[in-house]
């Protein structure tokens, strides 16, 4: 979980992420900031994140990002 | 069968009685039946075209779910003995499977699609190259091909990804291809947001009825009174290119932007008005679009169904492929974090806007319409920090009066892109936006000149008129909601804002001797 919280703070370094859970409806991040997140995600944490789990659900906060991950990892 | 003909109206009025008549069992093949009318009465041939793409992308369907049910029966039946690994291996077994199945629809389609839209195209471009002279083979391009053919390729796609369940009725997929409000300019529905109420039995509900009804007035109001009004002077002005320069470009690039605006949002206004009206919800295609700070809101505001197909479809799979993540791991490792993280995102967006404005349309005007968006999108995207240094330095940022001039300077950037569209020529744009700077003469906007534009001043009073009600309205949506279920509160508002609008429609719509209302805009595309 840390080192996905140091790759969204890399992106936007004044989002509240502990807190946040509209990042995409309120248009924080935008698709541009989802490829890099995944391109990080893919070489940091070496898990790859497949076009059709790009919705609003799993990129909206961290935690259902990193349980997005988590779910990934465990298939 | 234009939207605007008598015979339209007629058509859509049987069909709202017999649809509320029938038992509600058939309704769903009742608009199948009336889609299949619609478009034998554009062209008995294009129904040969609809057919094939609707027939092959319920068969796929079908195939894939029944590899899902295998797959499903087989896990089921070996809970207690399949190993992890082995279900593993079933599943990537059956993806690729249905990989094959998904790639076969997808080059059936869109190969439909590429040979009967830019066969010529790819013939002139020979032509030009190699001083060749290859015949045009002229082929017809069936309406609403662009959108027809991408509404179900989504389908597929979505249920290849798992995300909607295969349709098995092959009439109900033929409807959701051909539902005939939508072939005209669109949106391109998707089918999990279609199907929940595309099929269902519908009770005839007053509120529902007539809100769809405003709507379809709203969308009148804005094709025949405005966009049908201003045709002859945009046409006139971006024809006569040796009369109408300078100052006349500026006035084209603002006419052709309301123009289109009224066009392509009131066309959207009749399909969902009708839609809303049999009770069947479809997704906005707009939302303000004209209120929009940058051009990336823009694109999230304008021609919504359009922007998220190839964000979901194209944009984000080519993105995340593994081709591409490896690229960027290797990017990163030779050119650096900074340019490293770049190239595979601008890589992506490169090829969705060429491949947005070869959707368009097959000319090269079009293609570089969409790469004017591409470069403008990728400069406000690196110049973001340093707008954001600026706006923590002045804090402009979140003023009325910043957001105003944000917003113009939104409209002029994408006004002045869409001068692509207009002339149809990629040097011909760039040398008339050219004369924008270097012939520019005040004196057109006092002489009387704009009068000769086959506008009168009765024209331009009703332009105005209509101009500020519906900045009125948006303004209305942008702070409070939508005014129609404002005005549904109070019976008499609403009854008569509804009769007001139908008066207006029929006065002041441009009509008159020799009038031939245009096709819409996106028709074309």
């Amino acid at each position: 979980m840390e080192e996905l919280m140091d790759i969204l703070t890399e992106l936007h370094p004044d989002v509240d992420y502990d807190t946040c859970t509209t990042l995409v409806d309120d248009r924080i991040i935008d698709s541009f900031d989802i490829i890099s997140i995944i391109s990080e995600v893919a070489a940091r944490l070496d898990v790859q994140i497949p076009a059709e789990e790009i919705i609003p659900e799993n990129f909206n906060s961290a935690k259902s990002l990193w349980e997005l991950i988590e779910r990934l990892e465990n298939e | 069968m234009l939207f605007t003909s008598y015979g339209f109206i007629a058509f859509i009025a049987i069909l709202f009685v017999v649809y509320y008549i029938v038992p509600k069992k058939w309704q769903w093949p009742l608009l199948l039946m009336a889609s299949g009318v619609f478009y034998w009465i554009a062209d008995p041939r294009y129904l040969i075209f609809i057919f094939v793409t609707s027939l092959s992308a319920w068969g796929c369907g079908v195939l894939m779910a029944r590899i899902n049910d295998g797959q499903a029966l087989y896990l089921k039946e070996h809970a207690d003995t399949v190993t992890k690994d082995e279900k593993k291996a079933l599943k990537a077994k059956n993806k690729k499977r249905k990989w094959h199945i998904l790639l076969a629809c997808l080059i059936l389609n869109i190969g439909i699609l590429a040979v009967t839209k830019y066969t010529d195209f790819v013939i002139d471009n020979i032509n030009n190259a190699f001083h060749s002279g290859l015949h045009k083979v002229d082929l017809i391009i069936p309406m609403g091909i662009s959108f027809y053919t991408f509404q179900t390729m989504s389908y597929i796609i979505d249920a290849y990804r798992g995300t909607v369940t295969p349709e098995r009725n092959p009439f109900k997929l033929a409807l959701f291809t051909s539902f005939f409000p939508q072939l005209v300019q669109g949106p391109i529905n998707r089918y999990g947001d279609l199907s929940k109420t595309l099929y269902e039995p519908h009770r005839f509900s007053e509120k529902v009825f007539s809100m769809g009804l405003m709507r379809i007035l709203w969308g009148y109001f804005k094709k025949v009174v405005v966009a049908d009004r201003m045709i002859t002077a945009v046409t006139m002005l971006v024809s006569d290119t040796d009369t109408y320069t300078g100052a006349y470009v500026f006035v084209a690039m603002f006419f052709y932007a309301f123009e289109l605006y009224c066009d392509f949002t009131g066309g959207i206004d009749i399909t969902i008005g009708i839609a809303q009206a049999l009770g069947i919800t479809m997704k906005e295609n707009f939302n303000l679009p004209y209120f929009s700070k940058d051009i990336k809101e823009y694109w999230n505001r304008w021609h919504i169904s359009m922007g998220s197909w190839f964000t979901d479809y194209i944009f984000y799979p080519l993105s995340v492929s593994p081709r591409m993540l490896k690229l960027s791991k290797w990017s990163r490792e030779h050119l650096g974090k900074v340019i490293g993280k770049r190239v595979t995102v601008y890589l992506a967006a490169f090829i969705v806007w060429f491949t947005t404005g070869l959707w368009h349309g097959a000319a090269w005007n079009f293609i570089v319409w969409g790469l004017m968006n591409f470069v403008v999108i990728m400069i406000s995207q690196e110049l973001a920090p340093l707008y954001s240094k600026f706006h923590k330095k002045f804090g402009f940022k979140g003023k009325s009066w910043y957001t105003v001039f944000e917003i113009i300077r939104t409209i002029f950037l994408m006004s002045l892109i869409r001068m692509f569209d207009c002339y149809r020529n990629v040097p011909m744009t760039f040398k008339m936006v050219g004369t924008m700077f270097t012939r520019f003469r005040l004196k057109i906007f006092t002489d009387g000149s704009l009068l000769k534009l086959g506008l009168t001043k009765y024209d331009y009073i009703v332009l105005a008129v209509a101009l500020i009600v519906i900045l009125s309205v948006s303004i209305f949506k942008y702070n409070r909601g939508e005014v129609r279920t404002k005005l549904y509160e109070k019976p008499w508002l609403w009854y008569g804002a509804m009769s007001a609008l139908f008066i207006v429609i029929i006065v002041f719509g441009a009509y008159g001797i020799g009038y031939d209302s245009t096709q819409f805009i996106y028709n074309q595309f």
